[in-house]
């Protein structure tokens, strides 16, 4: 099939590439954008690793079409870094060693970015829910749910 | 996956249009499933036709007296967000945020959770109980039918290959219609080996009226993977017909329910615990049904 000019805006800024239609947000963001902090897991919605914000909402980008992100807001883990400064979330994954491996970590932390920038007050509950389509096989999740957890007191605190 | 193209219409005419040109057509709408088959060689769509931006096809409407017109595309989040969803489709609420994670309830639609066929679909038990209806365009015109006669069998709708699914139109519940008193709740349950990230072994979903005297005077049961297809449960309807809100009424209408569910043995469970299940989700959605309409149940 032939080829599409695709322009997606990832992290604020509108990047064209030319697209298979069968390429993925994640496929032109990692292969494409270089963008590799964004992983591929089990590529069909079940881990968690590909999750970016879409207009500022959670979802996996191996299930997103390129052609379906035209008009998109599309944010990854790169995009949270401010000033060369982490974003909270991460700094509280490093601090309570809520990362192991990191193969999931960069998923983990946009699931719980969504979370608190729709929720600042999550319970232990609301995040467990959050993080629900996030699998990490490390962690045992307690330190991640403690992290987010202090991330967000943290935030609303600030 | 193979290869394909890919459109994005404006014009719900063009969806029509795109939907009758071939056979292996496919609409995209949250790509949940679809964009998973496709990876998997189970699905090979020639044409992928994505429907987001078409506005009958992705927006709620409010129409007539209290009903709503819910586009194919619209997703699960932006139906839990809703407060009419929530407070006059109460158990549609419940369905909506036990589908996947939160990735993919932000993506996933209801049509799609309907044209996947699952019997295990978790949206469709509570449309069924809601009297919900389908709007079907095709190349002859529009038709509508009731959602309980969308499935055809695991995997297949009875739409034909040249006709889309646009909305999802959810009339007003019936409450005052039956006496002035009456009140009216939903409720949607379903039972899987992990809380979340699951596919249920067995679901079930309950609309009741209740009059001012406190008995049930219209009931409707549907339920989930317990038959190729969403099923709805006439002999528990017909036992809790006219019957008191009552402990004992549960239990018969527990009992109904296993007549009603006409489970298989898969992988995932064998159709005893499906119909052990199909007794409990009754009893306790009806509970929390009632609950919802501001009755308890009493223990004769």
């Amino acid at each position: 099939m032939d080829k599409q000019v695709v322009t997606v805006r990832v992290n604020g800024e509108a990047h064209t590439a030319l697209a298979d239609p069968r390429d993925t947000l994640l496929e032109i963001l990692r292969d494409r954008l270089q963008l590799t902090g964004t992983k591929e897991g089990c590529s069909n919605g079940n881990c968690g690793s590909c999750t970016v914000l879409a207009d500022g909402e959670a979802v996996c980008a191996c299930l997103m079409l390129a052609g379906e992100a035209t008009g998109v807001e599309i944010t990854t883990v790169e995009g949270l870094t401010q000033g060369g400064r982490r974003h909270p979330v991460q700094d509280a994954l490093i601090e309570h060693g809520g990362t192991q491996c990191g193969f999931c970590t960069p998923g983990i932390v946009m699931s719980a970015v969504a979370l608190i920038n729709r929720n600042p007050t999550p319970s232990d509950a609301e995040i467990r829910h959050a993080i629900a389509g996030n699998i990490c096989r490390c962690t045992g999740y307690e330190k991640i749910v403690r992290a987010i957890s202090r991330a967000a007191q943290a935030e609303a605190r600030s | 996956m193979t290869p394909y193209s890919y459109q994005r219409p404006q014009a719900l005419a063009d969806v029509i249009a795109a939907r009758g040109q071939a056979a292996d057509t496919f609409l995209l709408a949250g790509g949940t499933d679809l964009i998973a088959q496709m990876k998997s060689g189970q699905r090979r769509p020639a044409h992928v036709v994505d429907v987001k931006a078409v506005p009958e096809m992705s927006q709620i409407q409010e129409i007539g007296d209290g009903g709503l017109e819910i586009g194919a595309a619209v997703s699960a989040t932006k139906l839990a967000a809703r407060p009419d969803i929530a407070q006059l489709h109460p158990g549609l609420h419940d369905a909506v945020q036990l589908i996947g994670s939160h990735q993919i309830q932000n993506r996933a639609s209801l049509g799609g959770n309907i044209c996947n066929a699952a019997p295990s679909a978790d949206a469709v038990p509570p449309l069924i109980v809601d009297r919900a209806r389908v709007r079907i365009g095709g190349p002859a015109g529009e038709r509508e039918i009731a959602i309980e006669d969308v499935f055809d069998s695991p995997g297949r709708t009875t739409l034909t290959t040249d006709e889309v699914l646009i909305s999802i139109i959810l009339p007003p519940p019936l409450d005052e219609s039956v006496d002035a008193a009456a009140v009216s709740s939903s409720a949607y349950l379903r039972f899987t080996p992990r809380r979340e990230m699951d596919i249920a072994i067995a679901g079930a979903a309950v609309r009741l009226v209740i009059g001012g005297d406190g008995s049930i005077k219209w009931a409707r049961v549907a339920l989930a993977s317990v038959a190729p297809v969403p099923l709805r449960a006439a002999k528990t309807e017909a036992v809790l017909a006219d019957a008191p809100l009552t402990a004992s009424t549960l239990a018969l209408a527990g009992e109904a329910a296993r007549e009603d569910a006409m489970p298989i043995s898969d992988t995932r469970a064998s159709a005893d615990y499906r119909r052990d299940l199909s007794d409990v989700l009754v009893r306790r959605a009806i509970a929390i049904a009632a609950d919802r309409a501001g009755h308890t149940i009493a223990s004769t």
